[in-house]
């Protein structure tokens, strides 16, 4: 819930009582607000960590319940650093046979649920989500870093890193320290958008990369170019 | 009846000398009969002594034999010897060197104060079933009315109680009764085992008057009393006590005012501890998990309730499960918040789940273990709502998985990605967490990684000449990584940048703790970032930044 509650919100809440399928927007990290409408009653597809951890930042600072099922090298650290709030973070890191049963009943308690299936899901098991989702006031992120388009039927968003570079390490020297990644967002009936993103950048944080493209300015020390035929093979990659 | 005699013998005397010792010590009459008045209303006390407590309780503790020549040792010196250390000439203060000189086959057994407390419970608690209030003085001598009128008399109860100690294995116990606990206990050394003493009313000044100066447990005041040529306690009661007063103040008075049997401390008694451990017994008893639970329910709420009207609340229980043929399932439950009575009934259902008993439960035991005030832990006004929702929709879950299926994610300090984090299962308290705030010296800088593997995978790095790179003992890196391959299943990658290493020699003061490892952080011409770790030449991953 919003820390100070609107006549919108009382009224969705409301109607959400009685039982209508009324989805709320979910606060996300600024540089985020470009790449997604992050709703509730919505299913992400996913395939980086760091993207879902600064996803999961924004409702968690905004004192929402988190969940993550069947995702066991989840680091706890890194999400502390992008802002997800542990104390309000439930993980299920082997939920077994039964890890479809256990999202629903941790999206009855949180509001927003990180999975990774173990096997595609099929329509009717997707159809079913929504409509508890909708009915639970919650949203799903799928990671989908295995199983590829085929772990969720037709999700509402999908996200996936397209190029991804890290600054601060050179050849025996330095340390990593920024992530710049161009994030591609697709489906859910709006246009197609392509955003470049630190993820996150020296100082921690994740923002938006105004450069497009250009030198790093991340004092790192090695010099990958950015050729947009490299990307285009990675992608495919990806979505094979 | 030697003792009875000798007792009836003071009390005669003491009566008769009683009078004069008030007309001798009391100018003005109506000061005398202040004091008679007093005297007559002093209340009789008596102290139950059980001597060389420490060794009893340390025969107890380790199971030897009380004839076995035992001392209690504390920093070296004979702290408390048995009766049979004694006759070969051990004593108290003695250094433990000489008295293993003297009597070789002298068990030393180190000096655990708690252990005598916890000894000498079982004697309080038993007492108390004889007597309303028992105050402890020490471990192995404590204080309680006498009561003389129930059993008859001051020996019949003196009697009844040296058996009833007895009764619980305390061979050897005195029990002196006098006015005032001062004399109580002074008179509580003087029978022999199993005995009692008795100083008749008004007499404890007459009884006090022939004992050593040393009973006063003042060392430094006793130390001057000898020098200054008084050498027993009737002596130090004759000086006036102005002049006492003058010259040894406060405590000085206290002491005089002792030899004079003007000591008027009642047994005040302790309260017996709360008893808040909740039990049910099934009879017969049961063998499946399902009736066992249903019938914790009511007892589980009781347990609560009586938490409640003290004012309590338990943050951590242990369930005893009691097979009736003397199986025992124990396990210490935490919560993160406190424990209802529903919590309670998930918490049987899991134990006896993960540790089914092997033959059928007669008893189950809630013991809380950790009690603290509702007043710190109560609902706010406006309730907890969500939180609450939280608890029950985690509480169905490990129902549904096993209690450490769901866990709070926590992180700590530590060196590498794995100790950084911890994974404490739901409800249960974190305890030993290293500290973040601590500077860590070796850790890797942040970003943290976003995938740490539970279980290092092996992993391959490869130097120009396509031979496994290394790192010395002393932390220098031979070759340089072109190559590496961080997942086992993966094929090998080209490095793009790496930096390393960030050697660790961890706890190299403990050989089965002490690691020597190396940690790289590694780009491979894909983009992806990985963190692996080195130890003995053997390459693992550890975690990926992703």
């Amino acid at each position: 819930m919003a820390a100070t509650p609107t006549i919108a919100d009382l009224r969705q809440r409301v109607q959400r009582m009685q039982g209508a399928a009324v989805s709320r927007l979910l606060p996300v990290l600024p540089g985020l607000g470009q790449l997604i409408d992050l709703q509730t009653g919505m299913v992400c597809c996913l395939d980086s960590p760091g993207l879902a951890m600064s996803l999961m930042a924004g409702p968690s600072q905004a004192g929402e319940w988190t969940a993550v099922v069947g995702v066991p090298e989840f680091g706890f650290d890194a999400a502390f650093a992008f802002g997800v709030d542990l104390g309000r973070c439930v993980v299920v890191p082997e939920p077994g046979e039964h890890w479809l049963s256990v999202t629903a009943g941790l999206v009855e308690v949180a509001t927003l649920v990180l999975i990774r299936p173990p096997a595609p899901v099929n329509e009717q098991q997707a159809a079913r989500m929504i409509a508890r989702l909708r009915q639970k006031d919650a949203a799903l992120l799928v990671d989908c870093a295995q199983l590829g388009d085929r772990a969720w039927p037709r999700p509402q968003r999908r996200l996936s890193v397209i190029d991804n570079q890290w600054s601060g390490l050179g050849r025996g020297h330095g340390h990593l320290q920024g992530r710049r990644v161009r994030v591609r967002s697709r489906g859910g009936g709006v246009p197609d958008r392509t955003v470049d993103l630190w993820l996150p950048d020296q100082h921690l944080e994740v923002r938006l990369d105004y450069t497009g493209g250009g030198d790093h300015t991340g004092g790192g020390d090695y010099t990958g170019g950015r050729d947009h035929a490299g990307v285009d093979a990675f992608d495919g990659q990806v979505a094979g | 009846m030697s003792v009875l005699d000798t007792a009836a013998g003071l009390s005669d005397s003491g009566l008769s000398d009683s009078g004069l010792s008030d007309s001798g010590a009391a100018r003005a009459t109506t000061g005398a009969d202040k004091s008679v008045l007093q005297a007559a209303t002093a209340p009789r006390v008596m102290v139950v002594w059980c001597p060389d407590w420490p060794v009893v309780a340390a025969v107890a503790a380790e199971e030897l034999s009380i004839d076995d020549p035992v001392a209690v040792v504390a920093a070296n010196e004979v702290l408390a010897c048995s009766a049979r250390a004694r006759l070969d000439g051990v004593r108290r203060g003695m250094r433990r060197r000489d008295a293993v000189a003297r009597c070789p086959e002298l068990v030393c057994v180190e000096a655990n104060e708690a252990r005598d407390l916890r000894a000498f419970e079982l004697v309080l608690s038993g007492l108390e079933q004889l007597v309303a209030t028992v105050t402890p003085i020490r471990a192995g001598i404590c204080a309680v009315p006498v009561p003389s009128r129930f059993y008859g008399g001051e020996p019949q109860a003196a009697a009844v109680i040296a058996e009833m100690l007895v009764e619980y294995g305390v061979w050897d116990c005195r029990v002196g009764i006098a006015d005032g606990l001062f004399a109580a206990e002074q008179a509580a050394r003087r029978p022999d085992a199993q005995s009692w003493f008795l100083v008749s009313p008004n007499g404890s000044a007459r009884f006090l008057a022939d004992l050593e100066i040393g009973a006063l447990e003042d060392a430094e005041l006793v130390s001057l009393l000898r020098r200054l040529g008084i050498r027993r306690l009737g002596e130090f009661a004759a000086l006036s006590s102005r002049d006492v007063s003058t010259r040894f103040g406060r405590p000085g008075t206290w002491l005089h005012r002792l030899c004079r049997g003007e000591d008027f401390r009642v047994a005040a008694g302790r309260r017996p501890p709360i008893e808040l451990t909740q039990r049910v017994a099934f009879e017969p008893p049961l063998e499946t998990v399902e009736p066992i639970v249903f019938s914790t329910r009511q007892t589980a709420d009781r347990f609560v309730a009586e938490l409640a009207r003290h004012g309590l609340v338990a943050t951590s229980v242990t369930i005893e499960v009691h097979g009736d043929r003397g199986w025992r399932g124990v396990r210490t439950w935490g919560h993160p918040r406190w424990f209802g009575s529903a919590d309670l009934v998930d918490r049987v259902y899991w134990q006896l789940q993960a540790d089914p008993a092997p033959e059928p439960v007669g008893e189950v035991r809630l013991v809380p273990e950790a009690v603290e005030s509702l007043g710190d832990h109560g609902d706010g006004l406006w309730g907890s709502a969500t939180d609450d929702q939280v608890e029950r929709g985690v509480a169905r879950l490990q129902g549904m998985l096993g209690p450490e299926a769901v866990i709070a994610p926590t992180v700590q300090g530590g060196r590498g990605a794995v100790q950084r984090q911890t994974a404490v299962p739901w409800g249960e308290r974190a305890d030993g967490l290293r500290p973040r705030s601590l500077p860590w010296p070796g850790s890797i800088p942040p970003p943290a990684p976003t995938r740490v593997f539970p279980r290092p995978r092996p992993a391959v790095v490869l130097g120009h000449d396509d031979r496994p790179v290394a790192v010395s003992d002393r932390g220098l890196v031979v070759g340089e990584p072109t190559r590496f391959r961080p997942d086992p299943t993966g094929t090998l990658l080209g490095v793009q940048a790496w930096a390393g290493p960030w050697p660790i020699d961890e706890l190299w003061w403990d050989p089965d703790g002490a690691r020597q490892v190396a940690r790289f952080q590694l780009v491979g011409v894909d983009g992806s970032a990985w963190l692996l770790l080195v130890e003995q030449g053997q390459w693992w991953t550890e975690a990926r930044y992703d």
